[in-house]
């Protein structure tokens, strides 16, 4: 045993998180946690987020934060690389819980809705087609339809404080829990 | 709390409870201001028994086996609202059981209509939500059922969104039984059972339904609303803002006192 070994350097957790069929308020709100960012990033690094601009998950990223629910073909190849390559998932808000105003137009013809969108006065309808635009799924689902989620953290948004409660809960090692004034489903 | 001899009373989890006779479990607790979770049941009306989150477990025992460990044999469980209460009844409630499984009804009423409280006028006063808030309901844990529902415009000054009923029939007994105009019913069975207003044509606007009708202001849910009444009070200021459901059991108390 090395008995000069100094007081271990924690390793900072990696967490990644992402937007799908959201709107980025719960990337906003995740902002309103305000100065207490300063203490967070002394626990965690960000790894794929909108914050850091990096395009892809590290193989061993701890957390995955995710907003929005799946309305497209690329939600679902990100929301699979998410759960591939983090230990623990979130699904943070209302659409990534029940798919949330997005998910109101399941109950129209996808076919109905792309018609009414792209109807140009007496041209017809031109609904673009370049297949670099995802298609879109006839439904929009919340996330733990399509892959295992481990923690819900429901709001629209969550406010700052409920994300900060949330986050803190979870890095001691404690199960989130909300209470009274910090849940919210809207 | 006793200030005669023949007051009776029966225990909700710790707590000594009186009653009258006839009252039943949620009556009486309610009174005494110990809130017991509900949805179809009010204290105006016959109750209905079908919502079942207001379910306790009645004398539960502790019997020693003969390796002389200790063993707990459940009650049996029933609807608060429909159970008299009895002299010296042992009722449990706040158990961790019990709120499982009214979070799983909860959580279930949830996925099994259209809820989305951020466009839903009743959001921060709908007895749903607040019960999901108190349950502390983080997830819907089942598939969204995402069932097909349609509005009813039809009425001057009353919308009917039957994306978010809940089946408790409150409406349909305000206006059966206090507005005698029997505007509302339940119609079809199992997963098909849904809300219908009594005219010819189906529609709101052709029943003799008025906005001041006990039947137009029950609805403890999102269906039906007030036009031009919308988000009139601002987020935050909201009754499930200010207080947890919980918080409001004498509201709900068949002997109102002074709120």
């Amino acid at each position: 045993m090395n008995a000069t070994a100094s007081t271990p350097v924690k390793r900072k957790l990696k967490v990644a998180t992402t937007s799908l069929a959201g709107c980025f308020g719960c990337h906003m709100s995740f902002l309103d946690i305000d100065e207490r960012i300063l203490d967070l990033v002394e626990l965690i690094e960000f790894d794929r987020s909108p914050l850091t601009d990096i395009k892809h998950c590290s193989p061993n990223c701890d957390i995955g934060i995710i907003e929005g629910g799946v309305c497209n073909a690329e939600n679902v190849h990100v929301l699979h690389e998410f759960r591939k390559n983090c230990k623990i998932l979130i699904a943070m808000g209302a659409c990534a819980i029940n798919g949330g105003l997005p998910a109101q137009r399941n109950s129209l013809d996808i076919r109905d809705i792309l018609a009414a969108v792209y109807a140009q006065p007496g041209r017809g309808v031109h609904v673009p087609n370049d297949p670099e635009i995802p298609l879109l799924l006839n439904e929009v689902h919340p996330l733990h339809e399509v892959v295992k989620i481990d923690y819900f953290l429901p709001g629209c948004p969550p406010s700052g404080d409920a994300i900060w409660k949330f986050l803190t809960d979870l890095l001691a090692g404690r199960t989130p829990t909300l209470g009274h004034g910090l849940i919210h489903y809207d | 709390m006793s200030n005669g001899q023949d007051t009776k009373t029966f225990f909700l989890d710790d707590d000594e409870i009186p009653f009258e006779e006839g009252q039943t479990i949620i009556q009486a607790a309610l009174t005494a201001g110990k809130y017991i979770p509900h949805l179809c049941y009010h204290p105006e009306f016959k109750p209905h028994g079908s919502c079942k989150l207001c379910t306790v477990r009645i004398d539960s025992r502790t019997v020693a086996t003969e390796d002389g460990q200790t063993v707990k044999i459940p009650g049996r469980a029933a609807a608060s609202c429909t159970t008299p209460a009895q002299a010296g009844q042992h009722v449990e409630s706040e158990v961790p059981e019990l709120l499982d499984l009214r979070r799983t009804l909860v959580q279930m009423l949830l996925v099994e209509g259209n809820h989305y409280c951020p466009s839903c006028e009743k959001s921060g006063k709908c007895m749903l939500q607040g019960l999901a808030y108190d349950l502390g309901v983080m997830s819907p844990h089942f598939p969204q059922y995402f069932s097909k529902r349609e509005v009813d415009a039809t009425h001057p000054d009353i919308l009917l969104d039957f994306n978010r009923c809940i089946l408790c029939e409150l409406c349909v007994r305000a206006s059966a039984e206090v507005d005698k105009k029997g505007v509302f019913s339940l119609s079809g069975r199992g997963n098909t059972k849904h809300l219908i207003c009594n005219s010819e044509s189906g529609e709101l606007g052709d029943t003799n339904l008025a906005a001041t009708d006990k039947a137009a202001n029950v609805c403890p849910v999102g269906v039906i609303l007030h036009k031009r009444h919308g988000f009139e009070v601002p987020y935050g200021q909201r009754r499930f803002d200010t207080a947890p459901i919980s918080d409001n059991a004498v509201q709900y108390a068949p002997v109102k006192e002074q709120v």
